[in-house]
Parts: C-alpha cells; sequence; structure tokens
C-alpha cells in the first residue's frame, strides 16, 4: 500500500488507519468521525491529509486550447491564479475524473486530481497530449486542506509574507513559510467551509502539520468526517456519484460547460443534453425518519424503484440521514415524497435541493 | 453478566435477559447514529439479528444471544444513540428477553473468559 508523507504522523497522533484509493489513509482519529465533522463545522479548524491526491503542472504554449479540448470549460478566457472545478471527458461524454484546474500564466497550470484517476487520468490526459506540451506529477509535495471558519487566521500566522486576506475563493498563490519555504496556497476545498489547500515539500510536511495541530482551534481530521462534510454540501465523489458513463448535465454540474467550448472531447452528447435534458439526474434525497441510507440503497416512489442513491450517510449537521442519487428529472420533482429502502424496510425521505447545508465559501471576495 | 463471542452482553434476572452491546464493540463501531431495535413482543431464536447498530461508517446486526421473547426495548436510543457509547453495559442496553432454554446460558462467556478472548483477537 502506498503511503503520504504524513503517514507516521497521522499514527502518532491517534489515529485509525483504512485503506483508500490504494493508500494507507486516516479515515478518523481518537474523537471519531462526529466531532471532527462538528469541530470543522461549528467555527473551528480542521487539517485534512489529502497528499494521496495528483498534484501536475502541465506547461506550454496553448495549453490553454489544450484544456479546453480534455475538459468542458474555456480555459482561454481563464485569468491568472483562477481555480476551476471542471470534469475530464471522455469520447462519450462520460466522467473520466472531477478536478481543479488553476492557471498559472498563458503557458502554465496547476492541475489536482483524485487518488484513485491518477493513473486513469495520467494515461488519458498523455494519450492526447500535443507535442509540445509537458505534463508533469508533482511528486515531491504533499496538500494539506486547512478548513473552517478560523482557517485564514491560523494559516497566517504560519507565512512569512502575504495577506491571506486578499486572497479570494477558488484563487491560489505562492507563499513563504516563516522558514522560508515556498508553499502554493489556494483558496479551495471541499467542506463548504472557508478554507485552503496548502501544497508542501514532502519534507517540511509534517513540521508543518504539527505547528497547525499547535493551536488550539485546529485538529486533524480523518477522511471519515471528510465525506460526511462533503455529502452535506452536495458534492460528488468520483466512483460513487461520478463514473465513466455520467455525463456532467446529469451530473448536475452544467456550469463547467464553458458557452465559448464547443468542440471538447465528448462535446456532442453534452451539448445535446445541456439542450435537450437527461433522463436521469443527480438529485438530493432526505430523510424524514430515522434510519441511515447509504449507497445502493434503493429509492422508490409509490412503492416503485425509481433509482438507487450513489452516496448516502448521516449528517451531523441536520441529525438526519442524506443522500444523493440519479433519478428521471420528469418523474421526481423537489419536495416529492419517496421511500428509501433500508434493510427492506422502506423509510420516508423527500427529494431535496442536493445542498443540504449551506456552503460559507460564497461570501468570501476580495 | 454473560459475554458473546459476537460482542453481545446478558444480564440475567428471573427469566428476563437484558440485552446490550460490550464497550469493545461499541468502540469498534464508533459513535453510533441510529440504533433499529427490535419489536416487543416479538419472538427471535437464538442468533437471529434482532436489533441494528449504525455508526457513520457503517451498519451492525446485533445478535440475540439466547432464544426469547423481546419484552422491553431501550426507547431512549432512539433519541440518542450515542448512548451505546458513553454507557455500553448500563443506560446502553438494547432489549429485555424473555428467554426459554436457560441451559443455554453457559454457552456465554463470563467476564474474565471474555477479556481473556478479546486479549486473542
Amino acid at each position: 500500500m502506498k503511503i503520504t508523507a504524513l503517514n507516521k504522523t497521522h499514527i502518532g497522533q491517534g489515529a485509525k488507519m483504512v485503506e483508500f484509493a490504494g493508500y494507507d489513509m486516516p479515515v478518523q482519529y481518537a474523537e471519531g468521525m462526529l466531532k471532527e465533522h462538528e469541530w470543522t463545522r461549528q467555527g473551528n479548524v480542521g487539517v485534512f491529509d489529502v497528499s494521496h491526491m495528483g498534484q501536475f503542472y502541465i506547461e506550454g504554449a496553448n495549453v490553454a486550447q489544450f484544456l479546453s479540448k480534455i475538459t468542458p470549460t474555456d480555459f482561454t478566457l481563464s485569468t491568472n491564479f483562477l481555480a476551476k472545478y471542471t470534469v475530464l471527458t471522455n469520447e462519450e461524454g462520460g466522467i473520466i475524473d472531477d478536478l481543479i484546474i488553476t492557471k498559472i500564466n498563458d503557458e502554465k497550470f496547476f492541475i489536482v486530481l483524485n487518488a484513485g484517476c491518477k493513473e486513469k487520468d495520467a494515461n488519458w490526459i498523455r494519450k492526447n497530449l500535443e507535442k509540445n506540451l509537458q505534463f508533469n506529477e508533482l511528486e515531491n509535495r504533499s496538500l494539506i486542506a486547512v478548513q473552517g471558519s478560523k482557517a485564514q487566521q491560523i494559516l497566517q500566522s504560519m507565512l512569512k509574507n502575504g495577506n491571506l486576506s486578499e486572497l479570494a475563493y477558488m484563487n491560489l498563490g505562492y507563499y513563504h513559510l516563516k522558514n522560508n519555504q515556498e508553499v502554493i496556497i489556494s483558496r479551495t476545498g471541499y467542506t463548504g467551509e472557508d478554507g485552503f489547500e496548502v501544497s508542501i515539500e514532502n519534507s517540511i510536511a509534517e513540521n508543518f502539520w504539527l505547528e497547525l495541530c499547535k493551536n488550539n482551534e485546529v485538529k486533524p481530521i480523518g477522511l471519515g468526517a471528510r465525506d460526511s462534510l462533503r455529502l452535506e454540501m452536495g458534492y460528488p465523489l468520483y466512483g460513487h456519484d461520478l463514473d465513466d458513463s455520467t455525463s456532467p448535465v446529469e451530473a448536475g454540474i452544467s456550469w463547467v460547460i464553458s458557452k465559448s467550448n464547443t468542440n471538447f472531447i465528448g462535446a456532442n452528447r453534452v451539448l445535446k443534453e445541456k439542450v435537450d435534458g437527461v433522463k436521469r439526474k443527480r438529485t438530493g434525497v432526505k430523510l424524514l425518519e430515522r434510519g441511515v441510507a447509504r449507497e445502493g440503497c434503493e429509492v422508490r416512489k409509490f412503492g416503485k424503484k425509481i433509482g438507487i442513491l450513489s452516496s448516502g450517510g448521516f449528517s451531523p449537521t441536520l441529525k438526519i440521514s442524506i443522500g444523493q442519487g440519479y433519478f428521471d428529472p420528469q418523474l421526481v420533482k423537489l419536495g416529492d415524497e419517496v421511500s428509501v429502502v433500508i434493510r427492506d424496510r422502506e423509510v420516508l425521505a423527500v427529494i431535496a435541493p442536493i445542498n443540504f447545508v449551506e456552503a460559507k465559501t460564497k461570501a468570501i471576495k476580495k | 453478566m454473560k459475554y458473546t463471542k459476537d460482542h453481545e452482553w446478558l444480564k440475567i434476572e428471573g427469566d428476563i435477559a437484558t440485552i446490550g452491546i460490550t464497550e469493545y464493540a461499541a468502540e469498534a463501531l464508533g459513535e453510533l447514529v441510529y440504533v433499529e431495535l427490535p419489536k416487543v413482543g416479538n419472538s427471535y431464536k437464538k442468533h437471529d439479528a434482532f436489533a441494528v447498530v449504525e455508526s457513520s461508517k457503517s451498519a451492525s446486526d446485533v445478535y440475540i444471544p439466547i432464544a426469547g421473547e423481546v419484552v422491553a426495548v431501550n426507547e431512549a436510543l432512539n433519541s440518542a444513540p450515542e448512548l451505546i457509547n458513553q454507557s455500553s453495559y448500563k443506560d446502553g442496553w438494547i432489549a429485555k428477553v424473555k428467554f426459554i432454554g436457560e441451559s443455554e446460558l453457559d454457552e456465554n462467556m463470563d467476564e474474565n473468559a471474555y477479556k481473556d478472548f478479546l486479549s486473542k483477537l
């Protein structure tokens, strides 16, 4: 099994380790997922080791055109240091992976993609890569997410220069830690909280992590709470809520498709669906009774199967179970009463907006 | 108190067994967010799955360690499933069962035997 540079650190901090996407990762620390979730959500700061994710630079003349070919997003219109969430699409318009691509300058972009798709994505990008472009993994870097309403204050205290209050949501900058080491910081995350993701050299990652954890407001958070935090926000998880056959229109992320971008790989299906609509769309489901809805649970309307949950779990914020799944938009509308089948029992639920909890990221402006 | 290899405990008073899951089991499951209680009046065979305990990560069956009829359930777990984590052997009890077949009780472990069992896991 692969490990991140912080593997021993997690074990030293009492983490319970599990295999995730081929990596030995902390699923929770001593206090457990619920407390970790609440800690991050309710005014403190959670730090997450997301070093298993792939970090790459892609460089060369016309790199923006290339990225606009492999994703539905027009990167030729992007501005420097702006991070964009988008997807890699295959010839059939299905999603190969969801990822964040940040323009550094006209000839250089920074890419962060899912651990479980690293090899698949890299092969796909290299297969399509134009000769003048270089695509290289930043193999010796860790990625640490610092999330929660006090994230700016905590992270700022670690920096030698720069003012994080000037870093807008979905923007990236190069900063120096107090010891002069350079870090790449973007105001991004997958929790719905204000927060940052810090790309840092492996050799200094542990020290940085432990320094962060010295703050009373900071606790390390495992993958378990990371999942419940993202589920509350309605963010999709690749391999569960997204896959190679699902289009961005079906996934309800049509906003990644730029109007000016019509020639990307898979555009035929994707653009047609954008106009004609889809037979199945990613939608939220909220239980009205107790029970825990999980991935794979059947969803019924008037006793008839309408789909299954692609993700599900308990929402510590709402104290009720929530999930997401793909349903025919002609058959279900927001507010419709449905049932989720949990161990042969129909549990009452409602079709709900997929963002169960309001994101706090939107208010962050320069 | 008696213990099973599936990490249930049972406390016998007359012909009633109070049943719960052990601290070891509660710890391994993590913080519970839902408990599916059996119905009062239902009868079960020994080792039937008669309750479900769910943490944020997984759901696990609870097996009834002795055949009998459920005469009471811990309704407090409906609103506070975490009682099982906080007080596995007292406030976190799951059900009271009027049992049949007293001889079956001997198949369960006493505290020392259970501790010994845990040490070998």
